[in-house]
């Protein structure tokens, strides 16, 4: 106590006058006060009073006394600096509600507002552009060499149902994500607010009990089909002419999974992974860690889930409109000898038994 | 129309928790439900402070700026309000709170938080004031009634101020000149920008 007299008898007139300088809301209402800024500690008083601070405390309290430019105008920051730490006590049961302030809110925030939803919306709006380009100038992929007729089984119903289950709860947990990412500024002027909230309530229950079958869908189909997702110097081969995507005729060999292929598989595996834990740690809030760690998770859920939702486009329009017979190789499973030849010739002769092809154009 | 703000005296506050107290019986504010709380910082040390912290009703909301629903909206007296009705739970404005002001009535694992809670400056919500329903959902309107907030109307110490935010500013220079020193208005930069006008 003897500190704080000693140093409110002494100098701090001075402190007064900058904050009622700072406090005043007309400058004229202090006329004799000195301009309100943020000045330094005046040094008359600055050397003494760091003497006189006990070495237990200095470091872990300042006291504000010893801040002369701490008022109503200081920055916050300098205020929980000045009385650190920003975690005190309560007396209630919630002890979140111990940390005083958490500066870190207005960074989440500056970060979902900002680059999250621009960057976002930039690469969903420029992947459908990109593929509108692709089919506009490239049409739909045929197979060359027409329908044989014969068909073979492409993927098992186990197979198909793994990847229909993830495949329909990704969609509704992509479109309910880009709801709450986006849904205030396209949905809600069309629906109106009541409406909007409804919609935007069940999309929120949806997309918390969806991502469990997202979740084990992820893991069957890593399981599954991890075994043919393996880089090999064939995707070499494959990347080297672009897939065949871009001329008519260039086929190059590839197993069950082309390198195009290996790369959404991977994708889904290392987005879904990514996308689960963070997702987990948001559905239980404070469970795992603190309103931090929370902020974290959120900006790594929503940049993972953005990028994989572009991706995931791509892959919805090659096995769509872009391609002949690329869906029923998901619907019924059943793909044309001819399309399985071209798209897929290393992995159609091991099922045949037939002569491996040739690596390069046939 | 004034501005009304909050305004915190970290060197008068006495950690009596009246205006939690009061802020708890005015609204009838439900179990773990916390509209403002009293943390005290250094507890037990040289340098000891207490400060009662709750909605600041800031400027630029940061809670207003993510809400995904836009559920919030501002009165002309600057008080941060939302509607419990299109509220839909979803956490973002605690993530974005400086303060920790949102509450949500549940633990919130599966989503269901339930609908957002926070101090409303003793104003209300979207609804007729002082309804039944409007007073289940939001708390008393004292406001309404030419009352300002009781946790400020019952501080002992008046180190909680609520009210016309130059009024309450005034005071509080009176106060630093006074006593000839300050450690400042708690929160207020964060709040309402870095000027003491609004």
């Amino acid at each position: 106590m003897t500190i704080f007299a000693s140093l409110r008898g002494a100098a701090l007139a001075a402190l007064a006058v900058v904050c009622a300088a700072a406090l005043s809301p007309a400058s004229a209402q202090a006329p004799a006060a000195p301009a309100p800024v943020r000045s330094e500690a005046a040094p008359a008083f600055s050397a003494p009073a760091n003497e006189r601070i006990p070495p237990a405390f200095t470091g872990t309290y300042q006291s504000p006394t010893q801040r002369p430019d701490v008022g109503l105008m200081a920055n916050d920051t300098e205020l929980l600096r000045a009385l650190l730490p920003t975690r005190g006590q309560v007396t209630i049961p919630d002890q979140k509600l111990a940390t005083l302030i958490q500066p870190a809110g207005r960074d989440w925030r500056e970060t979902i507002k900002g680059p999250i939803r621009v960057w976002g919306s930039w690469l969903i709006l420029g992947m459908c552009c990109v593929l509108i380009a692709f089919y506009l100038l490239r049409g739909k992929i045929m197979i060359d060499s027409g329908m044989s007729g014969r068909t073979i089984e492409r993927f098992n119903p186990f197979e198909r149902f793994i990847h229909w289950m993830t495949a329909g709860s990704f969609v509704v947990l992509a479109l309910s994500g880009l709801n709450i990412t986006y849904g205030r500024y396209v949905l809600l002027p069309l629906l109106g607010p009541e409406a909007f909230t409804s919609l935007s309530i069940a999309f929120k229950y949806a997309h918390n009990y969806l991502a469990f079958p997202f979740m084990l869908g992820v893991l069957l189909m890593l399981v599954t089909w991890i075994r043919f997702n393996i880089p090999s110097k064939v995707d070499l081969q494959w990347i080297a002419v672009g897939g065949g995507l871009f001329s008519k005729g260039v086929h190059p060999p590839a197993d069950k999974f082309n390198a195009g292929q290996k790369v959404i598989f991977w994708s889904v595996v290392a987005g879904g992974v990514a996308l689960s834990v963070t997702g987990v740690w948001l559905m239980f809030p404070f469970y795992f860690g603190d309103v931090a760690s929370m902020q974290l998770m959120q900006v790594i859920h929503a940049i993972v889930s953005l990028i994989l939702i572009a991706v995931v486009i791509a892959h919805i329009y090659i096995g769509s409109i872009g391609m002949e017979q690329a869906f029923d190789a998901m619907s019924t499973g059943q793909v044309d000898e001819n399309w399985a030849k071209e798209h897929h010739g290393i992995w159609l002769a091991k099922v045949k038994g037939t002569p491996m092809p040739k690596m390069g154009h046939d | 129309m004034a501005r009304m703000k909050f305004l915190l005296d970290a060197e008068r506050c006495i950690e009596c928790n009246a205006c939690v107290t009061a802020c708890k019986n005015e609204h009838e504010v439900p179990w773990g439900i916390n509209r403002r709380r009293v943390v005290t910082l250094n507890d037990g040390k040289p340098g000891e402070r207490s400060i009662s912290m709750a909605c600041m009703h800031c400027s630029d909301a940061p809670c207003m700026a993510v809400c995904p629903v836009d559920c919030f909206y501002k009165t002309a007296e600057g008080v941060v309000l939302h509607s419990k009705d299109l509220c839909i739970g979803c956490g973002y404005c605690f993530y974005a709170c400086p303060f920790g002001a949102p509450q949500y009535p549940q633990a919130g694992n599966f989503g269901s938080r339930g609908k957002m809670d926070k101090c409303t400056f003793c104003a209300g919500g979207p609804e007729p004031s002082n309804t039944a329903q409007s007073f289940q959902k939001y708390g008393r309107n004292r406001l309404a009634e030419g009352k300002l907030p009781l946790c400020a109307e019952m501080c002992s110490t008046k180190a909680l101020l609520a009210g016309d935010g130059d009024v309450i500013a005034g005071i509080y220079r009176e106060r630093v000149v006074t006593r000839g020193y300050g450690s400042g208005a708690w929160g207020w930069a964060t709040a309402y920008g870095d000027g003491v006008r609004s």
